[in-house]
C-alpha cells in the first residue's frame, strides 16, 4: 500500500503541496470570489422579493382602487334614486295640490248652481202660487160668485200644495 | 498499472511519483518534491478556479455557468444554514473551498486518463492529504470553540440532562468520540477512496487476464468482469459526490457544536 510504505518519504511533500493548493483555494476562491457570487445571488433574491412585494402592494392598491369606486358607484347610486324619491314625492304632492284645489273650485260651482237652481225652483213656485191663487178666486168666482180674497186665496193654495 | 511479470498490482495506482526533477526539492529539511499528488492538487485548484470565474458575471439573469456556480454555493449555504443556523453563513467560503476542492480531487481522480498513459490519481486517496483537510476542520472548531465559549466549551462533553453522577463517565466518553473526530473525518475519505479504486484496478485485472487465459474465460469472467465496472465506475462518481458531502456535512455539523455548543 503506497499510501503507508511511501509515508516517510512524501508525508511532507503531501501537507506542503496540500496546504499550498488548498490555501489558494481557501483564499483566492473561497475569500474572495465566493462572497461576490454569493452577494449576486443574494441581490437577486432581494430583488426578486422586492419586485413580488411591489406587485403584491400594486395588487392591493387596485383592490383597493375598486373598492373605492364601488363605493363611490353605490354612493351616487343611493343619490340619484334618493333625488329620484324626492321629486315622485313632490310631483305627487303637487298633483295632489291641483286635485284637491279642481275639487274645491269645482265644489263651490257646485254649490252656487245648486243654489240657483234652489231659487230658480223657488221662484218658479211663487209664480205657480200667484197663477194658482189667481186661478182659485176665479174658480171661487165663477163657482160661487164671491169675490175671495187675495189673502185667503192665497192661504188655500198654500195648504193644498202643502199637503201635495 | 502492469507490472513485468504480467500480475497486474491495484496499488500501483496509489504510488507517489517526483515528478519534473523535483526529487530533491527540500523545505527546511523537508522533502517537498512537486510529485503526481501536487500535480492533481494543483489541477483541481486550478479546475475550480476557473469554474468560479464563470461565476462572476454577476449578471441579474444569470447564464448557465453562473447558474450552476450560484447552485454550488447556495447548496453549501442551505447546508450550513441548515446545521449550524444564520451565524453559518461565516464558513460558507471555508466549506465551499472544502466541498468542491474534495469533490473535484475524487472526479479528477476518475478520469480514464491511464488511457492516453497517463497516471490518473487521485489524492484523496491519501490519508496525509485528506488528514490536513481533517485537521484544518477540526482545528477550526476548536479556535471558534474556545474563542466563542471560552472554557465553558467543555461543556460539550457534558450533554444536557446528564445526572451528577453519570458526569465522571459520560465525560471521558464524550471527550474520546470528539478526539476521534479528526481521524474519522480523514480516514472515511481515504477509505472511501482506495476501496472504490482498488475494486475498479481488480476488476479491470480480471478482464484482462481472463481474456489472456482464452477466449472462453474472456467472454465469460472477462464480460462479466467489465459489466460489473460499467456499475460500479457509475457508483463511484456517486461515491465522489457523497463523500465530498459527507466531509462538507460533518465539518458544518461540527462546526455547529463550537457555535452553539448544544
Amino acid at each position: 500500500m503506497p499510501q503507508i510504505a511511501q509515508i516517510a518519504d512524501t508525508y511532507a511533500s503531501q501537507i506542503f503541496w496540500m496546504l499550498l493548493t488548498f490555501g489558494f483555494v481557501f483564499f483566492v476562491i473561497g475569500q474572495g470570489m465566493v462572497p461576490k457570487v454569493q452577494a449576486t445571488a443574494d441581490a437577486r433574491d432581494a430583488k426578486i422579493t422586492g419586485d413580488l412585494d411591489a406587485a403584491k402592494a400594486a395588487f392591493a392598491r387596485a383592490d383597493e382602487a375598486e373598492a373605492d369606486y364601488r363605493a363611490r358607484d353605490a354612493e351616487s347610486r343611493a343619490a340619484v334614486q334618493a333625488t329620484l324619491a324626492r321629486a315622485k314625492a313632490e310631483a305627487a304632492k303637487a298633483a295632489e295640490g291641483q286635485l284637491a284645489a279642481a275639487d274645491a273650485e269645482i265644489a263651490t260651482q257646485i254649490g252656487a248652481a245648486e243654489a240657483r237652481i234652489q231659487a230658480a225652483s223657488q221662484a218658479a213656485m211663487q209664480e205657480i202660487e200667484t197663477v194658482a191663487a189667481d186661478a182659485a178666486r176665479d174658480m171661487v168666482a165663477r163657482i160661487s160668485g164671491v169675490e175671495a180674497s187675495d189673502e185667503a186665496a192665497r192661504n188655500a193654495v198654500k195648504a193644498a200644495l202643502a199637503h201635495g | 498499472m502492469a507490472e513485468s511479470s504480467g500480475k497486474i498490482d491495484p496499488m500501483h495506482q496509489f504510488a507517489i511519483e517526483p515528478l519534473f526533477g523535483t526529487d530533491q526539492l527540500s523545505l527546511g529539511g523537508f522533502n517537498i518534491a512537486f510529485t503526481n499528488s501536487a500535480l492533481y492538487m494543483v489541477a483541481a485548484g486550478v479546475v475550480l478556479w476557473i469554474f468560479v470565474i464563470g461565476g462572476m458575471k454577476r449578471e441579474l439573469v444569470p447564464g448557465r455557468w453562473q447558474m450552476a456556480v450560484e447552485y454550488m454555493t447556495g447548496f453549501i449555504k442551505s447546508l450550513l444554514i441548515a446545521n449550524v443556523g444564520e451565524g453559518g453563513k461565516k464558513y460558507i467560503p471555508y466549506v465551499f473551498s472544502l466541498f468542491m476542492f474534495i469533490l473535484l480531487a475524487n472526479l479528477l481522480g476518475l478520469l480514464p486518463l491511464g488511457l492516453i498513459g497517463l497516471h490518473p490519481f487521485t489524492f484523496t486517496s491519501h490519508f496525509t492529504a485528506t488528514g490536513v483537510l481533517a485537521i484544518l476542520s477540526f482545528s477550526i472548531v476548536l479556535a471558534v470553540g474556545f474563542w466563542k465559549h471560552g472554557l465553558h466549551f467543555f461543556s460539550l462533553f457534558v450533554p444536557y440532562g446528564t445526572p451528577l453522577p453519570m458526569i465522571p463517565v459520560i465525560f471521558p466518553i464524550e471527550l474520546v468520540s470528539f478526539l476521534v473526530r479528526p481521524f474519522s473525518l480523514g480516514l472515511r475519505l481515504f477509505v472511501a477512496m482506495t476501496a472504490g479504486h482498488v475494486l475498479l484496478k481488480v476488476l479491470a485485472g480480471f478482464v484482462i487476464n481472463s481474456s489472456n487465459a482464452g477466449v472462453g474465460y474472456g467472454l465469460t469472467i472477462g464480460s462479466a468482469s467489465f459489466i460489473l465496472m460499467i456499475g460500479i465506475s457509475a457508483l463511484e462518481v456517486l461515491v465522489a459526490v457523497i463523500q465530498a458531502y459527507v466531509f462538507a456535512l460533518l465539518t458544518s455539523v461540527y462546526l455547529n457544536d463550537a457555535e452553539n455548543l448544544h
